[in-house]
């Protein structure tokens, strides 16, 4: 396939088809609309359903519903949207539907600055809906790793039957670049988990797997489940007990914090570095221009790019924390994930944070001075 | 000796139901198995999709594929299901509470689509799962323990709200009227559509009692003596249509195309 120019959200609606997505539901929001708009063109040529809701909560019922009648399924928001989103959210980690939720993150709260670029949902991706939960969060930094991360995201919420957030933001979503996409025998797409007895056999479609990940059937296939969002055991039937309440909340966090390939992260120049700055998504971007000028400068700075922002990647942060003097992290808020990285740092080093939230988005320049303010106060101490 | 070939329809292990004694809810529930099992849908191939309150835990004793959603959000999942395989039977259950109040909006939309779903309201006017507060369904002037002296919240005709906001086929009928209820639900799974049936039950516990209607029975007789006929409702003139009496029966009928086969279009214009 030749290069063609297009943006990330496009990236994403390609991505998604190429994983397999055959039905989307949504609702008009800037900035994350072109993914809508591309979807409703491209399904129904494949045979896939685009279906436009009444609001956001509607688009996560819709997708979720889709998605237990055997379908893979995505829906995209921003801001406002996706806190509306959050309420079944919480229903597909509960009851363990697979389902994409893209956030093309903007300026909040409310309703913001709805064109303007923002990393301010981080910690709601992880926590937005009520109760324990788990979730998986991805953020690409560019085109052509949005289309990536679409793909990873779709088969990480089939193999683990949970949400994904695929937490994009205005940057990446209306870049524009050229990229090459993979043809569809190039892409690696991990089918729907099914059924491994029969019910004669005694099928259970909460039964966990080796893998903690349940095995459920989809509707219309025979087996006759129930599916709530109330605490039920391995029949899927609701129960109020303690024993069935702390093993299914406990299954939920471990079948993911157990996988060995959710997290993902990019490491440049770190072989010398005696610095480092981390950042994610669009933001990402920028530090890496200021990793470089830094290095122009003959100061040995290192680049680390969380591409999984959840579930975090602790040991990776730790380590990063022992060999360092010192980490920078920047994001476009007031200070969000730089509250985790400190927790995984474990007071190793100091982490130190580049924080903006004017609307715009970071300059080169902006990252440097945050990187020689730090050099400063490690090497007054 | 009485058949009960509709007990098969029934998760045996499920039973008995949650529901307060005298409850009109089981009354219902059994009301729609009879209507599928009148229509010869296959347990296999229908969903039964319920949202939240005590109407909504009807799902989990039908031996069917049952999807015991969020409170008010049973309409928006069963369109997914419909709409990803359209050769499932989908069923909705829903409340006054969960279908008019926080659901109003995916039902009036559900409506406006006409996509192809039985949905049946039980109405008991009232929430009875949280313990008796004010529906959207509660008449005038009626208690709960949100409107202690009183509801002043106009309540919905929700048949009127179905018929205006699309819906191709409108019916009600009450506990009391059983054979009659049956066949509103059935009429509607004939319908290829946005089909809504009213099923106004009894609440003894937490709207009767509060309201001193009485029991069970008399609440049942109160049904029996108040719901009037479509056919003679339109012969009543308007100072006769007065106090608590109501219409039940077929309100509104219309062949209209399904938003599945709406959708077959697109996939086609989108093909070409």
């Amino acid at each position: 396939m030749s290069a063609k120019l297009m943006q990330g959200n496009e990236a994403v609606a390609e991505g998604a088809l190429a994983a397999g997505v055959r039905f989307f539901g949504g609702y008009p929001i800037t900035p994350s609309t072109e993914i809508a708009e591309t979807m409703a063109k491209l399904l129904p040529k494949v045979g896939g359903t685009f279906i436009q809701m009444e609001d956001e909560i509607a688009s996560m019922g819709v997708i979720l519903g889709a998605s237990l009648a055997g379908k893979k399924v995505l829906t995209a928001s921003s801001g406002p949207g996706i806190s509306l989103k959050q309420e079944l959210i919480g229903y597909a980690a509960e009851a363990e539907i697979p389902a994409v939720i893209v956030n093309v993150q903007r300026v909040g709260p409310s309703t913001g600055q709805p064109t303007a670029p923002s990393q301010g949902d981080v910690m709601q991706a992880r926590w937005g809906t009520h109760g324990d939960h788990s979730i998986i969060v991805l953020s690409p930094w560019s085109v052509r790793e949005s289309f990536n991360l679409t793909v990873k995201a779709v088969n990480l919420a089939e193999k683990y039957r949970t949400p994904v957030i695929l937490l994009m933001d205005e940057i990446v979503g209306h870049l524009r670049e050229n990229v090459e996409l993979p043809t569809a025998d190039e892409v690696e797409v991990f089918p729907r988990r099914t059924p491994k007895k029969s019910r004669a056999e005694g099928y259970q479609p909460y039964e966990p797997d080796e893998d903690l990940v349940p095995n459920i059937a989809n509707f219309g296939d025979g087996y006759r489940i129930h599916v709530t969002g109330l605490i039920h055991d391995e029949t899927g039937f609701p129960v109020g007990s303690p024993k069935v309440t702390e093993n299914l909340i406990r299954r939920i966090h471990e079948k993911i914090s157990r996988a060995d390939d959710i997290i993902e992260v990019q490491e440049i120049f770190m072989d010398d570095a005696e610095f480092a700055v981390v950042a994610f998504g669009g933001t990402a971007r920028t530090a890496y221009e200021a990793v470089k000028l830094c290095r122009a400068n003959g100061l040995k700075v290192g680049f680390v790019r969380l591409i999984t922002i959840f579930p975090f990647a602790d040991k990776i942060i730790y380590e990063l924390a022992g060999k360092v003097k010192g980490i920078v992290m920047a994001e476009l808020n007031y200070g969000q994930l730089v509250g985790e990285v400190r927790r995984a740092a474990n007071g190793q080093c100091p982490v130190k944070l580049c924080s903006k939230y004017d609307m715009t988005i970071f300059e080169p320049e902006e990252i440097v001075a945050s990187i020689d303010e730090l050099v400063k106060e490690v090497s007054g101490s | 000796m009485i058949e009960r070939s509709y007990e098969t329809f029934f998760r045996q292990n499920r039973l008995p139901h949650l529901w307060c004694p005298g409850c009109g809810n089981g009354i219902v529930m059994k009301a729609i198995v009879q209507a599928i099992e009148k229509k010869g849908w296959s347990q296999d191939n229908t969903v039964i999709v319920s949202g939240i309150g005590c109407s909504s835990r009807a799902s989990g004793y039908m031996d069917f594929d049952t999807l015991h959603t969020a409170h008010g959000r049973a309409i928006p999942f069963a369109t997914g299901v419909k709409m990803a395989n359209p050769n499932l039977n989908v069923v909705v259950i829903t409340g006054d509470g969960d279908c008019t109040a926080i659901g109003g909006n995916h039902f009036i939309h559900g409506c406006r689509r006409n996509i192809d779903l039985t949905v049946i309201l039980f109405n008991n006017n009232i929430y009875g799962m949280t313990g008796g507060q004010a529906s959207p369904m509660t008449p005038l002037g009626k208690k709960a323990t949100t409107a202690p002296y009183g509801s002043i919240d106009r309540p919905f005709d929700a048949c009127k709200l179905a018929e205006a906001a699309g819906a191709t086929y409108v019916a009600r009928s009450t506990a009391f009227h059983v054979q009659h209820l049956v066949k509103m639900i059935s009429d509607g799974m004939d319908n290829a559509g946005f089909s809504f049936i009213e099923a106004l039950v009894q609440c003894p516990t937490a709207y009767g009692r509060r309201n001193k209607i009485g029991d069970p029975a008399k609440m049942m007789a109160w049904m029996r003596d108040n719901a009037v006929m479509k056919n003679a409702w339109d012969k009543l003139t308007d100072d006769k249509k007065n106090g608590d009496k109501f219409p039940i029966g077929l309100f509104y009928k219309v062949t209209e195309e399904t938003y599945n086969e709406s959708y077959k279009h697109v996939r086609e214009l989108a093909s070409n």
